[in-house]
């Protein structure tokens, strides 16, 4: 891992996933440690569209484990504005620092980008591609809320034609024996080639137009955002905006160790009285992604 | 007898060199841009709309005094996945290849998706062949596949 890029879920192996888990769990048992890890180092944040809490994540790892922060938080203020390319941007920043987390809304960009880039390149999101780092703090907050990967029933909820994080989210679940169920609108079904990818690879999947089916049986329920600029037919989203939420009452005679994730920004898709439930567990995930975040720039530079 | 002689009319035949036969009339052009024969500078022979039982209607490409390589070859599989190369030594036909899809393919064609950086900025495509059969690419950069049917040049 050291000096790699990571701009795929793809670019880190079933090793390399573990390796990040335990790395993250040291640094949330043990914080003070490692306040001076990154001592000396330039870390720069360039958000060629803004995503706040993605980068203040990121920024957060940094500066607890004692780094330095360069960057910017949208394009306007950057060269881009002048019509810079995204190579040359790259490339002078590269000069200036130890490693790039970016973020930009065109596909692609971040693979282009570790192509040209002196340091490695951490992609925090490349338009509806990839954004790895939410996929490996997923798999740690599942980890840790279950104590294991293996055999996990999980159930996924809302957008699954466009969330980028549920499709990464399958993908890196293939070396644990999961069963998947998902729940969607019609219009927002999981894509046919991510269902083809399950049944090649053997990993059991059903879906479902109602949530409280399967509720009962879920280990973890991982919702997403359903947003109306999805739909072509507004009536169609009027339709659907409510089936899909969920609520604290629903939440009753559900598995003990059942959790639900979210990676937010949450609108309506689950009603804010679940948030006192115990099995709520949304706003620690958004935690777990700055000890996720301080594990992969530590083992990217070669600290840990 | 005398109908091979007719077909061989339309195109002469060449002492040495390379033939590429059974491209499909419609890629002939792409064909000849991918190999950049506009940049020879030997003889070139170029037959365009012969008639073909399998095909329909093809193209022929002779080169004279040039041996391309496989590997050079090989970038024509895209859209001319059932052509033959002949390699001609003293009016001879001394070796007879097919082209193979290779595994990557870099530049040639465009990724389909629009939001792709390929699409958007100054950066040569490069893409995975998932398929050969049907020929499918997955690009390198923005992970989408690129279908047959939405083959277009880059």
């Amino acid at each position: 891992m050291k000096n790699k890029s990571l701009v795929s879920i793809h670019d880190y192996s079933k090793t390399d996933y573990l390796r990040i888990m335990d790395l993250a769990e040291e640094f949330e048992r043990n914080p003070r440690n490692y306040g001076n890890l990154l001592t000396g180092k330039v870390v720069a944040t360039l958000f060629f569209e803004p995503s706040t809490r993605t980068r203040l994540s990121f920024e957060s790892a940094v500066q607890r484990l004692g780094g330095r922060i360069i960057g910017f938080a949208d394009s306007s203020s950057s060269s881009v504005s002048k019509g810079e390319t995204l190579k040359d941007t790259i490339k002078t920043v590269s000069q200036y620092s130890d490693l790039i987390v970016m973020r930009h809304p065109i596909e692609g960009s971040a693979r282009w980008a570790s192509e040209v880039s002196d340091v490695p390149i951490v992609n925090a999101g490349d338009g509806a591609n990839q954004h790895p780092t939410q996929c490996l703090l997923d798999l740690y907050t599942m980890k840790q809320t279950q104590g294991k990967l293996d055999n996990l029933i999980i159930t996924m909820v809302g957008d699954l034609k466009y969330g980028r994080t549920v499709h990464s989210l399958i993908q890196a679940m293939l070396y644990f024996s999961p069963s998947f169920h998902f729940v969607s609108p019609e219009e927002l079904k999981m894509p046919n080639e991510y269902k083809m990818f399950l049944k090649e690879k053997k990993i059991p999947f059903k879906e479902h137009h109602d949530l409280s089916e399967v509720l009962k049986i879920s280990d973890i329920i991982y919702v997403t955002r359903v947003q109306r600029e999805r739909f072509s037919d507004p009536i169609e989203y009027e339709k659907v905006k409510n089936a899909f939420v969920l609520k604290n009452s629903m939440l009753e005679d559900t598995k003990p160790g059942l959790k639900i994730l979210h990676p937010l920004p949450r609108v309506n898709e689950i009603n804010e009285d679940v948030d006192t439930n115990k099995k709520a567990y949304y706003f620690r995930q958004a935690l777990n992604g700055v000890y996720t975040r301080m594990a992969i720039i530590s083992s990217i530079l070669g600290l840990k | 007898m005398e109908k091979k002689n007719l077909k061989e009319l339309k195109v002469s035949a060449i002492k040495e060199g390379t033939v590429i036969d059974h491209i499909p009339a419609r890629s002939l052009f792409k064909v000849i841009s991918i190999l950049e024969l506009q940049k020879m500078e030997t003889q070139i022979t170029i037959g365009y709309n012969f008639e073909s039982k399998k095909l329909g209607q093809k193209g022929i490409i002779k080169i004279s005094d040039k041996f391309l390589s496989q590997k050079d070859l090989n970038k024509i599989a895209l859209f001319a996945p059932e052509a033959k190369i002949n390699i001609i030594r003293n009016y001879k036909v001394i070796e007879k290849n097919v082209v193979q899809v290779p595994d990557s393919i870099e530049g040639i064609v465009k990724c389909m998706n629009p939001k792709c950086i390929t699409n958007n900025e100054d950066v040569k495509t490069k893409f995975t062949v998932i398929e050969k059969k049907n020929v499918t690419l997955k690009c390198k950069y923005c992970e989408k596949i690129t279908d047959q049917e939405h083959f277009e040049m880059k």
